[in-house]
């Protein structure tokens, strides 16, 4: 195998607010190989949106950040802006859930497409402008020649992103971000933009990090999973072993939660309960409140990462070799409840 | 079926205008939000009611209310025209008519605590004082929560709570239907499992029927015993829930349910080689297409020949069986397997 | 520890939420807290109040008895010094003060309660009756304030509720005006649509939902209206269309002791510094109310 393009190694980010230090992220690790693509699950407030803004270092400068983030060997974290720019765009892209907050709304598209090319790469205006209706043209954007003279309010939310997609494979990145991707979307239109993500992808033969809390999403795109939890990883490895033999309760009850499009499902599985909040956690494993498998040792000792039979899937949990070959039924209860009582 | 049933929907047309902007606004045209659709609902039932956003589905749940009146057609509830009965009859009707909205954080007034939330359509039809405050902790506990916790304020509880807490709100005046509307969207899956569950146990206790608008197939699926999806306004397809997402008859049905991701690796490998993706975006509803209103988008439209494709343009499909088990509205409805 | 737990015990639930959130009411104690002016200013009104209700009721004066020390400056005896006919002035500036809060209250009361009403229903309903509505207020908001008042205190006898009343009848539309914004946005909100499918009538939601989450914004607006109508009753009084001999108020004071301004400066400085003392109070109360009920708004208009 070639070399990792990214290395993420034990990432942090925290926020002081008025109420406490929030701690967002607390140790993300991952390595990143070209033509791989990683796809990084959790839900609301689980620091996953967070890791990816450091990565690119987007964040807000009030955010602390920790650890290491290595673009083929260089260390992104505390890089000069001017470094920062260089790489940022052109070496790794990003795609916004929100396509408005990435296209200028004053200036033609194919402009801010052909300005991307020109900002990383020494060409002329003219050839620029050749590229940005290629591009377009690759993400299937009928007349692209005309379209791109237009600007994004005339095109529709599934286009906008196809376009946002353009601009970011318009360098041949090595890595390609995408956050929520398509989460504000329609189902057709989601499709139409998943397609155009994996066409770029393919085009560029760039790592992609496909950040989504639609496990659906993932299961087509992605070779292997990073399953987040209140700011830490909790599940990683690839696949099929995340969605056929998950080792964290978590990742367990996430399946087991989900209601099946092929009928399967004949009674949901919840996990009860509420995500702690990140500003005061207390020791311990963070999903023990909600896990029903819960034990003393859970509430004192923060179960790492580690390295769970089959290679490279690592779990954070204690108890996760009594997890394998389980369905979530078994773990679960079948309940309608807020909150399953336990030993609480 | 042959009893009457709960809820009747004929030939419901609602209409938006659109203005123009500046003083006099004129009247451009109108939205055809929803577009002469009919449905029934009996009683224990639930009606899955899909569509991307823009179909009309939220309108027609709306509609139902009768909160805004209709454009054209009926609503009939229990034998009861909505739009014919008087305001004071329709004040009663409404107790057994209730809705629970998508977002639990904005359909709870912040000022008032989840007791006072609760009570609220008791007080509104004066039943709080026979009722009071024992009727409140009785839907708390049944819905799932503490009724401990009823002095409490919505910000303080999470997504999932909240929506508990609509839920026990429109439970409380004892209705007969219940328009849900996207009511698990808005939450996160683990979370949104328990509402599910939640909803067919309340379902099986009490014999509602419900009227569940929603974009997430899956979902829907998973609760529904019909489902009827909408295009424009329209409803393109209807039938019994099996049916329906195993021998989808309407190439639109046939996109929707091809487009959706499987949470199974496996399969989805194979799946996204045959995915039926549809180009291009839905139509403006203030100028939708003549004839078959999905014929924009069509994949089988593409690939029909000049004299086939005319009777897509000049003639709007009815909702009707063509020989594939259940109604739907494309002239060439053929069934096919997607999941 | 990892058995099948398919029965489960009585329901249990904690509020919980992945960040802290904080109830309206707390997070505009805690920004209000944080405006210095404001809280200083607020000790410093209540120190007022308490001083001309508490103390003009307690003090050795009346602020109608005659002692016989005529025109003698401030001494411990008399701390405000007294006039030519001998009334102590502390005691005068204390009774003073107490009509003119007692004023500035009635009106800020009239006028909140009766704008509330005309905005609410204003911007709820929307349409025609929004614009009649509205235009009435409009009209209101032209009339000379001054003159007004001017001729209907000069028909009657002054008596201190009637000048409140025809101040208020002027001020109502600033409220008015306000209430309708907030009321025009809130009327979209989700839960009163919820409200509405529940079968409530319009009376229901505007006074169940609509006019208690505009509080903030009333709140604010009437504070700020507190401060002009002390303005104004001053002013009133001074031109000597407000309250009438014998009793008195701050206004009537100052107005009174304008010929004395170079002999006996006492008589003015006094009254004269407890109206611009509680006239600045208020307005930084004002001040800090608008920014903990509204962070993203730092201007006001007048």
């Amino acid at each position: 195998m070639s070399d990792p393009v990214l290395e993420v190694e034990d990432l942090t980010v925290s926020f002081p607010t008025e109420d406490g230090v929030v701690r967002a992220v607390r140790g993300v690790s991952y390595q990143l190989r070209r033509g791989e693509v990683l796809g990084i699950v959790g839900e609301s407030g689980s620091g996953k949106s967070v890791t990816s803004m450091a990565v690119m270092g987007l964040l807000p400068a009030s955010a602390r950040v920790g650890g290491s983030v290595r673009y083929r060997g260089q260390e992104l974290i505390g890089a000069p802006d001017k470094e920062l720019q260089r790489i940022r765009g052109g070496r790794i892209a990003m795609v916004f859930q929100d396509p408005m907050t990435s296209l200028n709304p004053v200036y033609p598209v194919g402009d801010q497409i052909a300005e991307a090319v020109r900002a990383h790469n020494d060409v002329s205006v003219a050839a620029a402008r050749e590229r940005a209706v290629d591009l377009l043209a690759a993400m299937q954007i009928p007349r692209p020649r005309e379209r791109a003279r237009d600007f994004p309010h005339e095109f529709s939310g599934g286009m906008r992103q196809r376009v946002v997609i353009a601009t970011a494979m318009a360098n041949d990145p090595d890595v390609i971000i995408a956050d929520e991707p398509t989460t504000a979307l329609d189902v057709t239109v989601q499709a139409q933009v998943l397609q155009a993500l994996e066409t770029a992808r393919a085009a560029t033969d760039a790592a992609m990090v496909l950040i989504t809390h639609d496990l659906g999403v993932v299961a087509g795109s992605a070779d292997r999973v990073l399953v987040m939890y209140a700011g830490r990883p909790v599940e990683l490895g690839g696949v099929d072993d995340i969605y056929y033999t998950p080792r964290m309760p978590y990742t367990l009850g996430l399946i087991g939660s989900l209601p099946r499009l092929d009928g399967r499902s004949e009674r949901l599985v919840p996990i009860t309960g509420a995500p702690p909040s990140l500003l005061d956690l207390p020791p311990g494993c963070p999903f023990a409140p909600r896990c029903p498998m819960r034990a003393e040792i859970c509430d004192t000792d923060e179960p790492d990462l580690l390295a769970v039979g089959a290679t490279d899937h690592l779990a954070a949990c204690h108890f996760s070799a009594d997890l394998d070959g389980r369905r979530p039924e078994d773990v679960f209860a079948q309940t309608s409840l807020d909150s399953a009582g336990g030993a609480r | 079926m042959s009893e009457q049933p709960l809820l009747s929907v004929q030939n419901l047309v609602k209409h938006y205008p659109v203005r123009s902007k500046g003083v006099l606004r004129r009247r451009n045209g109108d939205v055809h939000a929803v577009c002469d659709i009919s449905f029934d609902l009996h009683r224990g039932e639930t009606l899955g009611l899909v569509g991307e956003s823009g179909c009309g589905k939220s309108t027609t749940g709306r509609a139902v209310l009768n909160v805004q009146p209709a454009t054209a057609g009926k609503v009939v509830f229990d034998g009861e025209d909505l739009g014919a009965v008087g305001s004071a009859r329709m004040r009663k009707l409404r107790q057994r008519l209730q809705i629970v909205f998508q977002d639990p954080y904005a359909s709870l007034d912040p000022r008032m605590t989840v007791t006072d939330a609760i009570a609220e359509p008791l007080r509104i039809h004066g039943r709080y004082d026979d009722e009071g405050p024992g009727r409140v902790r009785e839907l708390l506990a049944t819905v799932g929560l503490n009724p401990e916790h009823g002095n409490r304020y919505p910000h303080e509880f999470s997504g999932g709570q909240r929506q508990r807490v609509g839920i026990a709100r429109s439970l409380a005046l004892r209705p007969d239907l219940l328009v849900l509307d996207e009511p698990v969207s808005a939450l996160d899956v683990s979370i949104q499992a328990g509402v599910v569950n939640l909803l067919e146990d309340l379902q099986q206790e009490l014999g509602l029927a419900y009227l569940f608008v929603a974009h997430d197939l899956s979902v829907v699926r998973h609760i529904a015993d019909r489902v009827a999806v909408m295009y424009l306004g329209q409803i393109v397809e209807i039938g019994n829930r099996d049916e329906l997402f195993d021998r989808p008859a309407h190439p639109y049905t046939q996109a929707l349910i091809s487009a959706i991701p499987l949470p199974d690796p496996r399969r989805e490998r194979i799946r996204a080689r045959e995915r039926i993706v549809i180009s291009g975006d839905v139509p403006n509803p203030v100028s939708p297409p003549s004839g078959c209103r999905f014929r924009t988008r069509c994949p089988k439209f593409a690939v029909l020949t000049e004299t086939e494709q005319r009777l897509c343009v000049e003639e709007t499909p009815a909702l009707t069986e063509r020989g594939q088990g259940h109604p739907a509205a494309c002239h060439y409805a053929e069934v096919l397997t997607v999941v | 520890m990892s058995e099948h737990l398919s029965t489960v015990a009585a329901p249990t639930t904690r509020p919980v939420s992945t960040v802290k959130q904080r109830s309206q009411r707390e997070l505009v104690l805690r920004r209000f807290l944080r405006h210095k002016a404001a809280v200083i200013s607020l000790v410093l009104f209540i120190a007022i109040v308490l001083l001309a209700f508490v103390g003009g009721a307690v003090w050795r004066y009346g602020y109608a008895d005659i002692t016989p020390a005529a025109s003698v400056p401030p001494s411990a005896e008399h701390p405000f010094g007294t006039d030519n006919l001998g009334h102590d002035t502390f005691a005068q500036v204390l009774r003073g003060t107490q009509r003119s809060i007692e004023i500035a209250l009635l009106i800020a009361l009239l006028a909140g309660l009766f704008g509330t009403l005309w905005g609410a229903f204003s911007g709820y309903y929307r349409g025609l009756t929004d614009s009649i509505m509205m235009r009435i207020a409009d009209l209101v908001l032209t009339l000379p304030l001054l003159a007004v008042a001017a001729v209907l205190t000069r028909a009657t006898s002054g008596s201190w509720w009637f000048v409140a009343l025809v101040i208020a009848a002027l001020q109502w539309a600033y409220v008015s005006r306000v209430v309708r914004g907030v009321v025009l946005s809130l009327r979209e909100k989700e839960y009163v649509e919820a409200s509405r499918a529940l079968g409530a009538t319009d009376r229901w939601i505007i006074f169940r939902h609509l006019i208690p989450n505009a509080l903030g914004p009333i709140i604010v607006n009437v504070t700020i209206l507190v401060a002009a109508a002390i303005l104004v009753e001053t002013a009133l009084s001074f031109l000597g269309l407000g309250v009438q001999p014998p009793d008195t108020s701050l206004g009537l004071l100052v107005s009174e002791a304008d010929t004395a301004v170079s002999t006996r400066p006492w008589l003015f400085y006094f009254p004269g510094a407890f109206i611009v003392l509680i006239a600045l109070t208020i307005n930084f109360i004002g001040d800090g109310l608008r920014d903990a009920f509204d962070p993203t708004q730092r201007k006001v208009r007048p």
